[in-house]
């Protein structure tokens, strides 16, 4: 019978089914970081075990991280003190850490795909729900919480139930600037923030097929924004491509091997989906959102909606938002005021999405009533874009150029938006008090789109700002 | 490891109106700088609290009418948003045993389950009328009985279905919610499951 890649993954990862009907699923690859795994670390030595993989659990630290002040102690007690603990955990236990003096540090999500870590046909787990990136490649990748993490620590497993399949097509060409970012704020939009509960997100069609591995990896990471834990694409050239020759990328006859194995465990042509939806990719425009959840968005070249024409389901979280963003029904996007710009996070905060953004505001400046900050997603990003000239055409624009790390997408560093600021946010997340103050609000868009925002103070039409047709 | 069976849940409600509350929201991000769960009980809907003060409200929470609630009843997609486990760890130490809502996000109901916090779900009409009840007499005293799958409380004539997965009900009921235990009794099952796949048998 003809698989789905969540199919033949499941079987190859199924241990065995546990009396509650889940599956003992075997988690080949295990990513970690200071927040969420410092409680589990503790639960396995108070029950007496061990981690059974080191060698298969990856850390490396970014949600606390200060993105200007790097060195150790950082000002924050707290902060230092999880850094620390994570520290000695990886001592203790032999697990390897992406550390800071590395090099290699960075976010989570971003820090696998560019070792080579994330690979085609693996699960992987992260106590983080945007592990949901890692499906990019073709894995399956689950968020989890810190008792799970214990749980793969010990026994590299975890129970879970299997989730249904929708396909999710996008096909045509996406208009110039229009990004993957709108592509997946469109989806939200239309399949709801609850529409994929039970359900992985398989992304495909022509636009998916043409697009690079760090635009897959950016709609990926937002399935968990529309409900679906696990979001995916099949592998193809394109992902093999990206993975060919990083440090933990199988070399020489191993890599032949790879390559038939991942290109095996695609979804068969006539594989049978429990949903399919379809998209049209000209049909899909710059898309900012209004509210407080990642499926209140509109087109640019819309105004905030009133609440009472929307369905009703959709109601009472709409007058929530307008409550909470100050932002009248009625509202065209174009034209509201920002405070703070913010590029970068495990959305966007990737090497493509400061490349396209350098091109288009060389020469140009921030304006003056904007604080705007690029946050690139790694160690590994920052010292590439620093050699091609990108953090140069950046700190001329006039935003400061940081270290890597979670930092603005939730404030969990020093890095927070003060008192009801309004944020041009590439990050994931609008949710009420998010970014670091509870009043604070946030606009998710792309990253040109936050770039025009920082330039003209206010959220703009990209395509416009930067002559773009 | 010996867990509690988890048939019936007993005590006061309150009501958390609104739909799509995020686990940001249930515990915000800044409460997050720990490396114990210990504490985050008094920090459960800390910014919401305040926010509603501001705008001239009183958050349930804050309600002195529902002190002492053990079962939190709101709307739909409860928990969205981030895997943290310190959202049902802060709504258990605030004194939780269970959760009435139209919908759970996947990842919180999973957590929560691991807890031994019961989520079940129960139409938007059956909340509203629960709701109702609480707002009118808040010492009522609510039962969920996951055995028959039903709410009923006790001076007043109510009773409505609710549906919680085999898959969770299971384990609460039998005492087996935490999955450790069955996890390591399959360790020999995982060693040789290991062995067979290649990505992982090469290493």
């Amino acid at each position: 019978m003809a698989k789905t890649l969540l199919d033949k993954v499941w079987e190859e990862h199924t241990v065995r089914t546990l009396p509650d009907g889940r599956t003992q699923l075997l988690i080949g690859t295990h990513l970690i970081h200071e927040v969420t795994s410092p409680q589990a670390f503790g639960m396995v030595r108070d029950l007496g075990l061990k981690v059974l993989y080191p060698n298969r659990t990856f850390a490396t630290v970014d949600h606390i991280v200060p993105t200007d002040q790097r060195a150790e102690p950082f000002s924050d007690p707290l902060a230092d003190a999880m850094v620390k603990e994570l520290r000695k955990n990886c001592a203790e236990t032999g697990v390897t850490f992406f550390d800071l003096p590395t090099g290699n540090q960075g976010i989570v999500h971003i820090v696998g795909p560019e070792q080579g870590i994330t690979q085609p046909g693996t699960t992987i787990a992260c106590g983080d729900s945007h592990t949901s990136t890692h499906g990019a490649f073709g894995a399956i990748a689950f968020g989890i919480g810190t008792s799970q993490v214990r749980d793969v620590l010990a026994t590299q497993t975890m129970a879970i139930g299997k989730p249904k399949v929708r396909r999710i097509n996008v096909d045509g060409k996406l208009a110039p600037g229009v990004y993957a970012k709108d592509v997946v704020l469109h989806i939200i939009r239309h399949l709801g923030v609850n529409g994929g509960i039970g359900y992985a997100y398989e992304y495909g069609g022509s636009t998916f097929d043409n697009f690079t591995q760090e635009e897959r990896m950016t709609v990926c990471n937002m399935a968990i924004e529309g409900g679906a834990r696990v979001g995916y694409v099949n592998p193809d050239e394109t992902t093999f491509e990206y993975l060919r020759g990083r440090p933990y990328s199988p070399k020489g006859a191993e890599w032949d091997a790879a390559v038939a194995r991942w290109k095996a465990v695609a979804s068969d042509k006539d594989a049978v989906y429990d949903d399919i939806v379809n998209f049209k990719a000209e049909e899909i425009l710059p898309t900012v959102t209004w509210g407080i959840t990642p499926g209140q968005a509109i087109f640019i070249d819309e105004a905030i909606p009133n609440p009472d024409e929307l369905p009703e389901k959709d109601r009472a979280t709409a007058h929530e938002a307008i409550e909470h963003m100050k932002l009248p029904a009625g509202t065209p996007a174009v034209g509201i005021k920002i405070d703070v710009a913010f590029l970068g996070s495990c959305t966007n905060g990737r090497l493509s999405d400061l490349q396209e953004v350098a091109k288009h505001i060389r020469g140009r400046k921030v304006s003056p009533s904007v604080k705007a900050i690029v946050v690139p997603g790694s160690q590994g990003v920052a010292s590439i874009a620093e050699k091609m000239g990108i953090a140069e055409i950046f700190r001329d624009a006039g935003f400061e150029w940081r270290g890597a790390g979670c930092s603005m997408c939730l404030g969990m560093n020093p890095d927070k938006l003060v008192g009801d600021q309004l944020c041009a946010s590439s990050s994931n997340r609008n949710f009420k008090g998010r970014q670091g103050s509870p009043t604070g609000r946030t606009m998710l868009m792309s990253p040109l789109m936050v770039a025009a925002a920082a330039l003209t103070g206010e959220v703009s039409d990209a395509r416009k700002i930067f002559g773009i047709s | 490891m010996s867990l509690e069976k988890i048939t019936q849940v007993t005590g006061r409600g309150v009501f958390v109106p609104g739909d799509d509350i995020d686990t940001d929201r249930i515990i915000p991000a800044r409460f997050m700088k720990c490396v114990t769960f210990d504490g985050l009980g008094e920090f459960a809907f800390a910014d919401a609290k305040t926010a509603e003060k501001a705008a001239g409200r009183l958050h349930p929470l804050d309600d002195s009418r529902f002190n002492g609630a053990t079962i939190l009843i709101s709307g739909s997609n409860f928990g969205c948003g981030s895997s943290r486990e310190h959202a049902p760890q802060a709504l258990y130490r605030y004194g939780f045993r269970a959760i009435i809502a139209e919908s759970f996000a996947e990842i919180f109901f999973g957590n929560s389950t691991t807890l031994g916090i019961p989520c079940v779900k129960m139409s938007k009409e059956d909340i509203a009328d629960l709701a109702a009840l609480i707002e009118k007499t808040p010492s009522i005293q609510v039962t969920l009985d996951l055995t028959e799958s039903k709410v009923t409380t006790d001076d007043v004539d109510f009773v409505a279905e609710f549906t919680l997965p085999g898959h969770a009900r299971e384990p609460l009921v039998n005492g087996r919610w935490d999955s450790i235990a069955d996890l390591v009794d399959g360790l020999q099952d995982v060693k040789a499951r290991v062995a067979a796949i290649p990505y992982l048998a090469s290493k």
